[in-house]
């Protein structure tokens, strides 16, 4: 299955809603739309990956990447994830500290920095 | 004799048939779903690694993957890039020195990280580089075969 990224604006923040794989061929275009956003002054991240099927470590490179960029500009990224395969990986690579993880949208739009 | 062999130009879009082939090939031997999501992305890692060794300095030379199903799966991936002859650990830290990072992740994650889910999810993992090239092979065995 093919990368699907749509963005939408909730509670102040940017949903950006990910579906499919995120893998070698696909995290360029994630991270073209990352880049996007802070580009268009939309510091404020969320990213729902619980239509992920498939993460690999290029995709993880991207997030982190994306979260470097936000930060430069006072921003956050929080991720809404909730496959256990999918956050196995997050764990296995240490990310777990770096992003903050929720199991909805809904908690994950609400949260303070 | 190995059961399939697949060789493909080191472009990132051949990283998923691979992994597609893999778990068809897992699927068959009866391999759980557990260890088909740990197949599929041990597959993708070990193939994104070669594809940047390649990429790096032998562009035209094709990654080449190797299945045997005899005993559980056995997923041998091979890139013909020159390193420094190592095995084991060592071998490991060869590889991470020299792939390269891929531009999507330039200074942003660790080879590491990839290394770190291979190790994590293939049971046997034995790395070794040469002159000849790197070679990443990944075991999964029969015992996790059930109902075969």
């Amino acid at each position: 299955m093919d990368l699907s990224l749509s963005t939408r604006a909730e509670g102040g923040r940017t949903v950006v809603e990910v579906t499919g794989e995120i893998d070698v061929y696909t995290a360029p275009k994630l991270r073209e739309q990352i880049a996007e956003l802070v580009e268009a002054g939309r510091h404020d991240i969320v990213v729902d990956m619980r239509g992920v099927e498939f993460l690999d470590s290029t995709g993880l490179g991207v997030l982190v990447g994306g979260l470097k960029r936000i930060r430069q500009h006072d921003g956050s990224m929080r991720l809404v994830c909730t496959q256990e395969r999918i956050l196995k990986i997050f764990r296995i690579t240490g990310l777990t500290k770096v992003f903050p993880i929720h199991e909805s949208v809904a908690t994950a739009v609400a949260a303070g920095d | 004799m190995a059961t399939v062999e697949l060789s493909f130009v080191p472009l990132p879009a051949h990283v998923r048939t691979a992994r597609q082939v893999a778990v068809a090939l897992a699927r068959r031997t009866g391999l759980t779903d557990d260890v088909l999501d740990e197949i599929r992305l041990a597959v993708g890692e070990a193939c994104g690694l070669a594809l940047s060794l390649q990429r790096q300095s032998r562009p035209y030379d094709p990654v080449v993957l190797v299945f045997d199903d005899d005993a559980g799966l056995t997923v041998d991936v091979r890139a013909s890039a020159p390193l420094d002859a190592a095995s084991g650990d060592h071998a490991l830290s060869v590889l991470a020195a020299a792939v390269p990072r891929p531009a999507v992740t330039a200074e942003e994650l660790p080879v590491g990280a990839a290394l770190a889910v291979l190790a994590e999810f293939a049971p046997r993992l034995e790395v070794t580089t040469s002159d000849a090239g790197m070679r990443l092979e990944l075991s999964w065995p029969a015992v996790a075969v059930a109902n075969r």
